[in-house]
């Protein structure tokens, strides 16, 4: 419905964050999702997120590959800068922007299609490069602009709307990106707000590759009873390891820490993610053990939410290779060119 | 083996400063390292030399050769006939020794006889026992098969009268800090010399007599003038694959950097290289940087610009500016890696599905290969568009003797249009795609500039002023339109063809990049038989005028290429709607550099026919 632009009014009471903004400066333009798209959830989601935690709208780069899930940045954070760039390519696209600029947040918007199958060559190198960046899959199973295609998320035995049925193991997204060194490893369902939420706020604020995989179904297309991805399987079978609070650095910690119930995982700028109740027993921080409550889970037909595996103490990209403290995109001719008196000398060695 | 050359009674070439000398050696042998020391005590001496190294695409135990052209007149092409052969390699010595002009010379490793088939009666024999030697003389058995390539130059210097000084100079040059090697390189440098001299009647009367004619100029590859040019221009990312021939410009971006852009204060890198999955990441990796606005590029060759393919229609159509380096090879699909090409210019030219065109620099010397790099990220910038620099193996990999790199400290980076915080407070409404000068190219601004002002969605898809998505015909008609006018503006920015002979003559030759080493021998020769042409060297694509005017001011013009399909003619008439019948190709693609005297006899036989057809007056 983008051809109706969206209304300018806003409640006069609603209610601002620490930079005086409202939820209204974090939105984008009206959807032309499908009424019920499991996309839909995850742009308030990112609404949401970015406003509770005071996020500047402008410093957020947006960038998305092809697909129904690469057309959600625009609908939210519309004061941000947005790249929809080729199908499968989104990885390398922010690659190169966060090596222009290592200040700004760099929010990557994928899909299944996008990821697992033309990206998958680029998915994995990014995650290796320790890009630093929330990286989100909106993964529903299916391939919906080309009308519900199987896509290689989609789990063995499930079937399109049109009866065909998956002969093949998926490809998880998840185990993928820990195995090859994610720091930040999520799973969540686009229908629970109160789990996604938290997760991409401190995806957003964890330093190195953060990575949400998001169960987000796909109402046209891949929302039958037969479909791991539909929204009826997804609720019976999804389990939720804990429920999780984030805490950004800058907001007074006023509710207790309740040693014995609640676990805290304290992030690089001091930010706080807290886990409940089942998350008590769940060690986040062990990486065969992640992979091992994955698949568990999935030998059950069961879908292992929440905050898999956390390595706070990697190095980004930036700081592996030991780049300049100002954002290559402010230098000038004056930091980067050598001048002539250097070159008369670099022609000498050439005599 | 004294016995063969004293019994030969061979007629040698008497010849100073003007003649070919190959070296046939096995790859992986450190061959290479020795047949550069060589050309650089040629060049060092102050006479003009070409060397062309034909490699094979491989590591180690297969042929590669060396040809060196020497001439005094400063031709810098290939030339038919070898003079001097370094016969080093046994799989090739019989095809090598057969390639000697008559009257020439062959030098080889006399430890083992030359078998009675390869004895000619019509070339000089020069034998060194250079297997020999260093077993005698060397332990380590790494040396005693390195110092061979050392030997025989110290025996070419005895031989051909290079001035020893030069060349032990160079030794500690190439050697310094690392003292313990220069001993024993000079030491194989005179074992070799001594020999020459003792056992044959040195110097030749094929032979080298000091000049200056190498004054002011400098010896240098044009990758390495390439990465030199983009530290010169600014880029602070390098995205590539590894893909021969256009390793080398980026090992250069690399080895610069490592020296001068170190931030003095902090230690760290003002400057990143990423090698990246594949091509298509590489460049997918620039283009983010460039929309992020840092200057990025990537280097690559025939097949990378095939997979760059999607992403080039992307940056064209979105308005990216990039910067990639094309080292031409020989295709199509893998062809000959290590052989040289401009077989590239129409899958360039109009890379991507749908309506597209991009700017081409055609460099045609290391110094052009230096500015062009340079100033491919001021037009790539001023465009916000791909430049596309081509280059080729031929001018990439092989040294050559050119003006030294120039750069200009007047000159400043131009960055383009783009609108900072405060004057996006003072516009009306900013609009992306807009296009408010009239020229083509509208104003952009980086992430992250204005809490409020001036973001905006880039995405391939049809998009109106405001980069908002649309499927209004009319819209996408103007946006496609806009961007034809912003190539006819590129004009200004993009080098002019340099044209010489004055214009009055009736004959043209067009040419570009590296074919452009024969030109002078061609006119040379040609003016000798009182034949004159005007000259046009192509340096970009789109066309300037001048081009289109050439063809049409002459009765016929050659266009010179290194391609099967004439692709610059295919050019000049898409794009310039020139007069097929004006325009008469002169085609090589057989991997290595057309050699001067194959286009002067294309020429000559072209006018013969003509002139039986009385179509021209001769």
């Amino acid at each position: 419905m983008s051809y109706i632009s969206k209304p300018k009014f806003q409640h006069p009471q609603l209610e601002t964050n620490e930079l005086g903004l409202t939820r209204r400066d974090y939105e984008g333009s009206f959807t032309t999702l499908c009424a019920g798209c499991g996309h839909d959830s995850i742009s308030a989601a990112i609404i949401q997120a970015t406003a509770e935690m005071s996020l500047q709208p402008h410093r957020v780069a947006k960038i998305s590959g092809i697909g129904c899930s690469s057309k959600i940045p625009a609908y939210f954070l519309s004061k941000s800068h947005s790249f929809n760039s080729v199908h499968g390519r989104m990885p390398s696209v922010a690659t190169g922007a966060n090596l222009a600029n290592k200040e700004l947040h760099y929010l990557g918007i994928s899909g299944d299609g996008d990821s697992a199958s033309i990206g998958l060559g680029q998915f994995c190198h990014i995650v290796r490069r320790r890009i630093n960046m929330l990286y989100i899959i909106a993964n529903n199973g299916t391939y919906g602009l080309t009308k519900g295609q199987l896509s290689a998320t989609a789990d063995l035995g499930s079937k399109t709307k049109f009866g065909e049925e998956s002969r093949f193991d998926n490809i998880d997204m998840a185990t993928l990106a820990i195995e090859l060194g994610a720091s930040f490893v999520a799973r969540s369902f686009s229908g629970d707000k109160k789990q996604l939420i938290p997760l991409i706020q401190a995806g957003l604020t964890h330093k190195g590759f953060a990575f949400i995989d998001i169960v987000s179904p796909c109402v046209t297309f891949n929302n039958t009873d037969a479909s791991a991805q539909g929204y009826k399987n997804t609720w019976e079978n999804y389990v939720s390891l804990s429920e999780i609070d984030f805490v950004p650095m800058r907001e007074e910690i006023t509710t207790s820490y309740d040693a014995g119930k609640e676990k805290e995982i304290t992030l690089h700028d001091g930010s706080v993610i807290r886990l409940h109740k089942t998350g008590m027993n769940y060690d986040p921080y062990d990486k065969e053990n992640a992979l091992h409550h994955i698949n568990q889970h999935k030998k059950h037909g069961k879908i292992a939410t929440g905050l898999l595996y956390i390595n706070q103490s990697t190095s980004d990209y930036h700081e592996l290779q030991d780049t300049a403290d100002k954002p290559f995109n402010t230098l000038t001719q004056h930091d980067l060119c050598p001048g002539s008196e250097v070159m008369s000398d670099i022609n000498d060695t050439f005599r | 083996m004294p016995e063969l050359i004293k019994s030969s009674k061979v007629k040698t070439i008497t010849r100073v400063n003007d003649f070919i000398i190959k070296f046939a050696n096995v790859n992986g042998s450190g061959s290479a390292s020795a047949n550069k020391l060589f050309v650089k005590s040629v060049f060092r001496m102050g006479i003009p030399v070409s060397p062309n190294n034909i490699f094979p695409s491989n590591i180690q135990g297969l042929p590669t050769w060396y040809e060196v052209r020497i001439s005094d007149a400063g031709y810098l092409g290939r030339r038919e006939g070898i003079d001097f052969m370094v016969a080093m390699n046994e799989q090739t010595v019989n095809k090598d020794i057969a390639s000697v002009v008559p009257g020439g010379y062959v030098l080889y490793d006399s430890s083992k006889a030359l078998s009675a088939d390869l004895i000619r009666d019509d070339v000089q024999y020069l034998g060194i026992p250079l297997k020999d030697i260093c077993l005698r003389e060397f332990d380590n058995p790494a040396q005693r098969q390195l110092f061979k390539n050392i030997v025989y130059v110290g025996a070419m210097s005895a031989f051909l009268n290079i001035d020893f000084r030069i060349l032990t100079s160079m030794v500690g040059e190439q050697f310094r800090g690392k003292e313990k090697l220069i001993l024993p390189n000079i030491h194989a440098l005179e074992l070799g010399h001594q020999y020459a001299k003792e056992n044959f009647s040195c110097p030749l009367d094929l032979r080298l007599k000091a000049g200056n004619k190498t004054k002011n100029k400098i010896l240098i590859d044009g990758n390495t003038a390439i990465g030199l040019g983009c530290v010169y221009g600014g880029a602070t990312i390098a995205a590539w694959y590894p893909i021969t021939p256009s390793t080398s410009a980026v090992d250069s971006f690399g080895k610069y950097c490592k020296r001068l852009r170190i931030d003095p204060g902090t230690g760290k890198k003002k400057y990143a290289i990423i090698q990246a999955e594949d091509e298509l990441a590489a460049i997918g990796i620039a283009i983010g940087a460039g929309w992020n606005g840092a200057r990025a590029f990537t280097a690559t060759s025939g097949p990378g610009i095939s997979l760059m393919q999607e992403f080039l229609g992307l940056a064209y159509f979105a308005e990216v500016p990039l910067v990639i380096f094309n080292i031409q090879r020989v295709g199509p699909s893998t062809g000959m890696p290590t052989r040289t090409q401009q077989g590239d210019l129409l899958a360039c030219a109009y890379a991507s599905h749908g309506d597209t065109k991009h700017v081409l620099l055609f460099p045609s010397s290391p110094t052009e290969c230096f500015e062009f790099a340079a100033r491919a990220f001021d037009i790539a910038d001023r465009l916000q568009s791909p430049v596309i620099v081509m280059s080729d193996l031929e001018l990439g990999m092989n040294e050559q003797v050119c003006d030294p790199l120039n750069w200009d400290d007047k000159h400043e980076y131009d960055r383009g249009k783009v609108l900072n915080a405060s004057q996006l407070e003072e516009i009306e409404k900013f609009g992306r795609y807009l296009d408010v000068d009239g020229d083509g190219i509208t104003y952009r601004t980086y992430p992250g500039t204005h809490p409020d002002l001036g973001s905006y969605f880039t995405r391939g898809s049809s998009h109106n002023p405001y980069a908002a998505y649309t499927e209004d015909g009319d819209v996408y008609a103007d946006m496609m339109d806009r961007l034809a006018l912003k190539l006819q503006t590129a004009l200004k920015y993009i080098p002019e063809p340099e044209v010489s002979g004055g214009g009055k003559n009736k004959l043209g030759l067009m040419y570009f990049g590296s074919t452009s080493m024969a030109i002078q021998e061609v006119r040379d020769s040609l003016n000798k038989k009182g034949i004159k042409f005007d000259t046009l060297r192509v340096r970009a694509f789109p066309f300037h005028p001048a081009v289109g005017e050439f063809v049409e001011r002459h009765e016929l013009t050659y266009v010179i290429e290194q391609n099967r399909d004439a692709q610059l003619k295919s050019l000049l008439k898409i794009e310039c709607n020139a007069n097929h019948e004006k325009m008469q190709s002169i085609l090589s693609y057989n991997g290595v550099l057309v050699s001067a005297q194959r286009i002067e006899q294309e020429i000559l036989n072209s006018m013969q026919s003509l002139e039986n057809s009385g179509e021209i007056p001769a």
